[in-house]
This record gives structure tokens, sequence and C-alpha cells, in this order.
């Protein structure tokens, strides 16, 4: 029934399983080092609708198909959804599941979503109040944009600090047995502001949080740091991951050798996207895309996902308000033979 | 998170750590995508003038071209990459002020016309002539009493 292991951090004793995933990218995803992990790479960044709005519902839409088509699962069998995305009021989410008439709690946690979804959802499953959950996050360049910075066709000058927002989708199938990786630890995030108010530099605003969340799975599971072979951030970009790092060091956790970040995974230097990718569908695709893969390849064995989240809106950054961000951490594991 | 750092700290480290905006290679761009800008305008302001127009009228005309030009570049999805590069070479000119107003013109279309393009249209360009006008009200004032 899971054990309580420390303030933030819980283990799931049943260990429930992934059984299967699924990630859908847009043209510049598809353009970098990891495309071929991609279920599907789409060309054109209105998807075929008429706004980039619903382009990101359809994002999540065909995901979902994806994710039932790959666990040989239909609508029915699944008890919830957990989503979410980066637009007002979750709205990408809410018309992209409204099809689909699974059971729906909708999350807002920016980039943090998808840890943020898969954690909960696999509390539901291991406290046997589902078989099967799926959780799944989207963004999108172009409505994030929209959203939170200037007209796409502006001609601003991008500061070196910025990150591209990823366009896609990328989502999972949590069940309470099967084979594939497992879901192991979870270790939830509070915020952490550190004062920054700068929303073209989230990498220094989300680094804290996720050292302060690394820090407490570390602390509260008694694990030593050479545990995971990889422990992966979701969108600190360049300039976060080197931050992170140091603070690490500083608190005396030293997973320098295994250590990545989605956001500096999923596109190569050269495609301009000045810190690296951010965006709810960062960590959401590589981790649907190429870490799960790699787990069930086992080409490694163990993974600590921390997907970070800048909590801010327009509105409080034009107030003048700093950025409160999060981090929450799921730790997945292949079962050993 | 390590606690020893306060806020303050923590700002001036992280600044410290971030890359650098390139203020060589921006300035030099800016210099070489606005004077580009500059250039194309004098010679479409010289060729009006030989054709004989008065220098007031050509200077209107020339000014009229160039918004245009800039809200044409910005249709075709070509005024934000020279904007990316040229930076305020590319945003001082009439040609950025055109870019700035079409640019959420094309974006907000799909709110509708009203609510869309005619309320957000100056969501950029809006501050710059609120204060414009304003500066050139109190300039008004001064020139009156003074002059």
């Amino acid at each position: 029934m899971g054990t309580r292991l420390g303030k933030q951090t819980i283990r799931l004793d049943s260990r429930p399983v992934i059984q299967a995933w699924a990630a859908i990218v847009g043209a510049k995803e598809g353009q970098g080092p990891l495309r071929r992990y991609f279920d599907e790479v789409v060309e054109d960044e209105y998807y075929g609708e008429k706004s980039f709005e619903k382009a990101e519902s359809k994002f999540i839409r065909e995901t979902i198909s994806k994710i039932l088509m790959k666990g040989n699962v239909s609508t029915g069998d699944i008890q919830y959804l957990f989503a979410g995305d980066l637009l007002n009021q979750c709205t990408a989410t809410s018309f992209g599941v409204s099809a689909s008439e699974i059971p729906y709690f909708g999350l807002y946690g920016a980039c943090s979503t998808i840890a943020e979804s898969i954690s909960l959802g696999s509390m539901v499953v291991e406290g046997g109040m589902a078989e099967r959950v799926i959780c799944i996050t989207s963004s999108h360049f172009c409505s994030a944009e929209k959203q939170f910075r200037y007209p796409l066709e502006f001609g601003n000058q991008r500061p070196p600090t910025s990150q591209w927002t990823v366009t896609g989708s990328g989502g999972v199938l949590i069940g309470s047995a099967g084979d594939g990786p497992r879901i192991v630890h979870i270790t939830t995030g509070k915020i952490v502001d550190m004062g920054i108010t700068d929303a073209n530099d989230m990498g220094a605003a989300m680094a804290p949080a996720a050292v302060d969340t690394i820090t407490a799975h570390f602390t509260e599971t008694g694990l030593p740091d050479d545990y995971y072979d990889m422990v992966v951030t979701g969108d600190l970009g360049e300039h976060g991951k080197n931050l992170c790092i140091k603070l690490l060091e500083e608190n005396g956790i030293n997973i320098k050798h295994c250590y990545n970040d989605c956001g500096t995974m999923i596109y190569s230097p050269e495609q301009g996207t000045d810190c690296g990718g951010s965006g709810c569908a960062c960590s959401a695709t590589v981790f649907a895309g190429y870490l799960l893969e790699k787990l069930s390849r086992r080409e490694i064995n163990r993974l600590l996902l921390v997907a970070t989240g800048a909590l801010h809106s327009p509105t409080s950054i034009q107030q003048g308000e700093s950025i409160p961000a999060i981090a929450h951490a799921v730790g997945v594991e292949m079962q050993q033979n | 998170m390590d606690k020893k750092m306060t806020r303050k700290e923590y700002m001036q480290w992280s600044q410290k750590e971030a890359p650098k905006t390139r203020k060589g290679k921006n300035m030099l761009m800016a210099f070489l995508i606005g004077g580009t800008i500059c250039t194309i305008a004098q010679i479409i302001n010289s060729f009006l003038l030989s054709a004989g127009m008065v220098q007031e009228d050509a200077g209107t005309v020339t000014t009229l071209i160039m918004i245009f030009l800039g809200a044409f570049l910005t249709g075709l999805n070509v005024y934000d990459d020279i904007g990316r590069i040229g930076g305020a070479g590319a945003a001082i000119p009439v040609t950025g002020f055109a870019n700035s107003i079409v640019s959420p013109a094309m974006e907000y279309k799909k709110e509708g016309y009203v609510m869309g393009v005619g309320a957000r249209m100056f969501l950029i360009a809006g501050p710059v002539l609120v204060y414009g006008i304003v500066a050139s009200i109190i300039c008004g004032i001064l020139y009156y009493l003074f002059a």
C-alpha cells in the first residue's frame, strides 16, 4: 500500500507498471537528435487545424490514441486521466480529451506536469482505486509564445538565457500489472522561489527547485547518489543545468556522471534554441519517447525523472513578482531478474 | 536547496553564471541591418526627389513606402527573422513599428476582427503611441510658452 519515507517521498510497494507510452512532436523537435525515438513527427504546425490551440489539443488526442493502441486497450479500460498543459485554464487538454470520455483530473504544474500526473496516477493505482490510468501533457511553441511572450511574427531578439517551448505531447499508461518499467519512488516538490523575476531566465528560476527535490529524494530514501543510471531534470536548459550541478555539489550530492536535462537533449545546439527546450512537452516527450525506450531495452535500469516547472503567469511577471518554481521526482526502475 | 545562499546572493551568482549577450556582434548587426533599412529609404527618397517631388512630400511618401514594406515583410514571415538578427537596428526604424502592429494583428485574427485584431493590434505599439503623444503635447506646451 505504499510507504511514507519522509516529508516529501513515498515508496510504492506494488510498483505500478508503465504499460505503454507514446510521444508525438512537431517539426523542429523532429529535426533534433532524438528524432527516431518519437512515435510521430508532425511537420505542419497547425496539424491540419484552424488554430495553434486546436493543434495542441490534437497532439493530446492523437497521443492518447497511440497510447491506447500500443497498450492494446480501449478508452473503457482506463479509469482516470491525469493531464494538463500550459494554456490558460488548461484548455488544450480539456478539448483534447473530451471525446475520450475518460474520468479526468486537470492538472497545472507548468512544465513539471508530466511528473505531477505520473505521481498522482501511480498513487491511485497503488491505492487500488484504478487498474489503469493515463498521464499525459502537451505544449505548443506557437500557443505558448502567444500566451507568455510576443506575437510570432514580431521581430524581437531572444536573450541568451531564453528557451524554446517544445511542440508535442507525451504520455504514459500506468497499470497495476504487466511487464515494463515500474514506478518505485515519488518525491513531491514544494515551491522554491529564489527571487528570479526574469521570465526569460527560467533555468535559473527552476534550478533551486530541482536541487531541493533531488536532495530530498536522496536524503529521504537513503539511496546512494550513484544508485541511478540516469538522473534527468525537465527543462532547466544549459544555464539551469550548470547551476543545478553546482548547487547539488554544494549539498554533497555528486550525480554529474549520470545527470542530464531534457531541455538540453531534445535540440541540437545549431537549432538556435539558445539554452534549449522547455514546456510541458519537453520532459514528457523525452521521457515517453527516449527515456522509457532506453529503460525497456535495459540500456539503463534505474531512472530518476525530475520534471521542473516555473509557476508564473504573464500577469504576475508584469506585476514584478518573482517566479515560484517546483520540481517533482519519479523514480522508475526495471525489474531486476 | 542550500539555505546558506540568500535570494540576493543567488540572483547575483546565477547572473554571473548565465550565458552572456554578445554585445559586439549584436551592435554590429544592428548597425548593418539598421543601416541597410535607412539606405533603402534614402534611395527611395532620392528617387522621388529626382522625379520632381518636393522635399516635404518625398519624405512623407518615403515613410509610407517603408511602413508598407515593414508590414508586407511581416506578412511574408520575413521581418521576425530580420528582427532576430538586427535587434534594435530592425526595431527602431518605422519598418519595425509597422511590424509591431501587424504581427499582433496577424496573431489575434483567430479571436475575431473586433476583440482580436481590433483590440490587440496595438498590444506592443500602444505604449509607444501613448507616450509619444504625451511627449509631443509637453513639447507643444513648452514651445507655446517659451518660443
